[in-house]
């Protein structure tokens, strides 16, 4: 990857992550803003890798495991909500759920 | 050279991928189009040299997270009450937009900053199963690696528990 160099790999990253902070503001399906936030996780995973890879040891490709350990445990529970949340409400819609008044 | 010309490839595919999971009326169609930006994203990865953590991507996200997103949204059917315009040019939606490009030219300005300096030379085992296993196994991340652990576990007992009807 020396043909490369770091910048352009943090460079898709950093799209990436705008891409998925995008989807979290303007969406309002529950189950699109949990795939945006997906997104925005594998794009700092690229921006481990790439340190790791830069600087020749392997901690961030590890932590790339760790964040994907978590995402795994995020996603299991926050899709458990969503199926939660349409059988008392009939809806995924964010949009419906003010009862916090937020 | 071919290096490079394959890693502009696999990432214009995953941002252009990334963008349509955002801009997708389809709930399917956004989780396959997950799908493909997890897979290349994953041949970034091998390019990296992180062969284990591009095996992970593939069986981990594309394969199991992607399977209980895709499993959800089709036990929901969707598909009918969400007459979502493609880009709904609502207030929210404009600044939605406006602040993702904000962040995102800024994080690039700011990492246009970094210093240049030459990637490190790396051996020919470095990111297989060995070394990473060396390093989490050996090193200061057995602690958390054994959290991580209960950390799954307690998702799966919370997740059971909460989608069940009565216990």
């Amino acid at each position: 990857m020396e043909s490369v160099g770091l910048f352009p790999v943090l460079a898709v990253s950093a799209v990436l992550f705008a891409t998925g902070v995008g989807g979290v503001l303007t969406r309002k399906n529950a189950l699109i803003v949990f795939m945006s936030v997906e997104l925005m996780l594998n794009a700092v995973n690229l921006s481990f890798v790439a340190f790791s890879r830069h600087s020749g040891m392997v901690d961030g490709q590890v932590f790339a495991l760790f964040v994907m350990a978590v995402a795994a445990a995020e996603a299991a529970v926050g899709l458990a909500l969503v199926i939660l949340l349409f059988r008392n409400r009939v809806t995924v819609s964010l949009d419906d759920l003010d009862l916090m008044k937020g | 050279m071919t290096e490079a010309v394959l890693f502009y490839l696999f990432s214009l595919v995953a941002i252009v991928a990334g963008l349509s999971v955002v801009l997708a009326r389809n709930p399917i169609a956004s989780a396959l189009s997950l799908v493909v930006c997890f897979f290349f994203l994953a041949a970034d990865y091998v390019l990296l040299n992180a062969h284990f953590v591009a095996v992970i991507q593939i069986l981990v996200y594309a394969g199991a997270i992607m399977v209980l997103f895709i499993f959800v949204i089709m036990l929901l059917n969707l598909r009918d009450d969400l007459p979502t315009p493609l880009l709904e040019i609502s207030r929210r939606g404009l600044v939605g937009m406006a602040v993702a490009g904000v962040l995102g030219t800024g994080l690039i300005a700011a990492l246009e900053a970094l210093p240049v300096t030459a990637a490190a030379q790396v051996t020919e085992s470095y990111g297989k199963v060995e070394s990473v296993g060396t390093s989490i196994f050996s090193g200061a991340y057995l602690l958390p690696f054994e959290v991580v652990s209960v950390l799954l576990t307690v998702a799966l007992v919370g997740a059971v528990v909460l989608a069940k009807r009565e216990i």
